[in-house]
């Protein structure tokens, strides 16, 4: 029995969380009758351990830890092929965008990931600008790999492609308050 | 025409032709744009993985500089920008508990009445076409363009709208407006690996070899994008693709901005062309010769074709004057036959119908003057002429005066039912 899957109702918990994902997408699973359309056209499906369909049908079955912990999500490049494709409407990529959201919660993140987005999040929040050339040596750095993109850094400098500084707004203190009035909401601080 | 500005982050780094072509392109076309004072970064990927409501709040925040700038619309040059800041406004219209919070956040009212425009959009339909090709003095004729869209220009359809998300044109129509070719491609809307390409490469880069790989495929010599992270992965990223999967692909990269400002005159490095990483002026001096031996080419073929035309107009109507110089002799000789034809053919039951209608007249005026006489000689005795008398109208008279001409045997028959006629409706009565 080690490959089967219990089709017991969810319990009350993941419906719960079931709902919760459905509403902050604004989209219902239910609609989804398996057609595949969104894996057949998914661009990432290919490295992806759960493709689309399957993802939304573990949110089906209630197997939210499941899809939860899919590479999936992390590997989704939020291009919404699949929602402009759905025939039933389901806007999957809002899903995909919803449980990228949860998972971080949860601390169930693909690590480099976790620490781009942070590092780009906290750019915004104290220069107001994303500072992209800062942001990739930080995020080289904080990842353990320093040469990356080597190639690319110095013919950047030397085409101007590159601010060397980060270019900091007036309404600075204006950013700071809006992180901290969301994370008073529940969100990223 | 003013349209309100939203550079983005790239503006200054990664995508600086972007910016350079942009504020050429608007002084080409001549429209206003107003950089959005102190705008902010829409916190792009990072701000929708992380946090629904600083995903909004954060392209909300220029949404509201624009209002309190009178800015109605705002050109976001950037895919990316463009697309998070169109799902801010989708959301702050239609989700009234988020504009709340949005509002909240802010502490401020939105009014959601300002609108975010791609540069695809902006170009075909607020400016058009014919203007663009007006000022083309250096046209891309033979240039073959892969005009790649990419994902968020075009999806979600909800928020964007002004093209289709399959095969979506306005590129297209920018880049004949410009005088090139732009080729027929199935990547045109494939997603180009996006942040991928840098943070899980395994990935990314298949995504971007299945883009640049089709277009090549596809007979394309270059790519136009309208997106500076879709820019960064097939110009920048190009050599590594073609190291990773030992392909040559060689294909430069533009921005359609930079190309129009080109089209219309502008010196490549004043919108940036030496910063690309793969080497993009040779093509463009390629397609100069190649382009002008086209024009000219196409310039004898519509020559010699103008000539054949004369030739064969002037042949065309030389044969119609002689053809109906042959038809007119013939029609004179046809009239003749015929107008004689018509005088012994036509003439002969014409009088004799003439000379029938002639004697009818006289039958009915007499019916008229003297019906005794005339229905005497049409019934056996005086009882029955007088019965024939009393019923005789014009539609009687007629009748028996037409048959008398014709058969006067006819004629008395049909006197003889009149007045038969006649008496059993009388007896009828009587009884």
């Amino acid at each position: 029995m080690e490959n089967s899957v219990l089709l017991s109702p969810a319990d009350n918990n993941q419906k719960v969380l079931i709902r919760k994902l459905e509403q902050e997408a604004g989209t219902s699973i239910n609609l989804c009758y398996q057609c595949g359309k969104c894996t057949a056209g998914c661009p990432a499906a290919f490295a992806m351990d759960h493709p689309p369909r399957q993802v939304i049908r573990m949110l089906q079955l209630g197997l939210t830890e499941m899809a939860l912990n899919s590479n999936s999500i992390w590997i989704c490049a939020s291009c919404e092929t699949c929602s402009s494709r759905c025939p039933r409407g389901v806007d999957i990529a809002s899903l995909m965008d919803t449980m990228r959201r949860e998972a971080l919660k949860r601390g169930l993140t693909d690590k480099k990931v976790a620490a781009f987005n942070k590092a780009f999040l906290a750019n915004v929040k104290n220069f107001g600008r994303a500072f992209e050339a800062g942001l990739l040596l930080q995020y080289n750095l904080t990842t353990g790999q320093p040469f990356k993109d080597m190639e690319l850094g110095l013919p950047m400098v030397q085409r101007g492609k590159a601010s060397p500084l980060p270019h900091k707004i007036k309404g600075r203190q204006e950013m700071k308050k809006i992180f901290e009035r969301v994370a008073r909401f529940g969100g990223e601080e | 025409m003013k349209f309100g500005y939203y550079p983005g982050c790239a503006a200054d780094g990664s995508g600086i032709e972007y910016h350079m072509s942009m504020e050429r392109t608007a002084a080409i076309l001549g429209f206003e744009m107003q950089e959005l004072e102190d705008w902010n970064c829409c916190g792009a990927t990072s701000g929708h993985n992380t946090d629904k409501l600083l995903s909004v709040a954060l392209p909300a925040r220029n949404l509201a500089i624009a209002e309190r700038s009178g800015l109605n619309m705002v050109v976001a040059p950037c895919a990316a920008c463009y697309s998070r800041h169109r799902y801010a406004e989708h959301t702050i219209q239609h989700d009234p508990e988020m504009r709340s919070k949005v509002e909240q956040v802010l502490e401020l009212d939105l009014s959601g009445s300002t609108e975010t425009l791609s540069i695809l959009d902006v170009l075909v339909n607020k400016i058009g076409t014919e203007a663009i090709a007006a000022k083309v003095t250096n046209p891309l004729t033979t240039m073959k363009a892969a005009c790649y869209y990419g994902c968020l220009l075009v999806r979600p359809v909800e928020h964007t709208g002004f093209d289709d998300p399959e095969d979506p044109q306005t590129m297209d129509k920018i880049m004949k407006a410009l005088g090139a070719d732009p080729i027929d491609w199935s990547h045109k809307t494939e997603c180009c690996g996006a942040a991928l390409v840098t943070s899980r490469p395994d990935v990314g880069m298949r995504m971007l070899y299945r883009v640049l790989k089709d277009a090549k495929e596809s007979g394309a010599e270059c790519i136009v994008t309208a997106c500076p992270l879709c820019m960064l992965n097939l110009d920048m990223r190009q050599a590594a693709v073609e190291k990773q999967f030992g392909e040559k692909l060689a294909l430069p990269v533009y921005y359609v901005t930079e190309l129009l400002a080109l089209a219309c005159g502008d010196q490549p490095q004043q919108v940036g062309l030496e910063k690309h990483f793969v080497e993009a002026g040779t093509y463009l001096q390629t397609i100069e010769v190649r382009g002008a031996e086209a024009r000219a080419a196409a310039e004898r073929a519509a020559q010699e074709a103008a000539e054949k035309a004369r030739a064969k107009a002037e042949a065309a109507a030389a044969a119609r004057a002689a053809a109906a110089k042959a038809a007119a002799k013939k029609a004179e000789a046809a009239d003749g036959q015929a107008g004689e034809a018509k005088k012994a053919g036509e003439g002969k039951p014409a009088a004799a119908a003439d000379a029938d209608q002639k004697k009818i007249d006289a039958f009915v005026t007499a019916f008229t003057k003297n019906p005794e006489k005339l229905a005497a000689k049409l019934v056996a005795n005086e009882a029955q002429a007088g019965v024939l008398v009393s019923i005789l109208d014009e539609k009687k008279r007629n009748k028996l005066a037409s048959l008398m001409v014709k058969d006067m045997e006819l004629a008395k028959k049909a006197a003889a039912a009149f007045v038969q006629q006649e008496l059993k409706k009388q007896g009828e009565c009587q009884d």
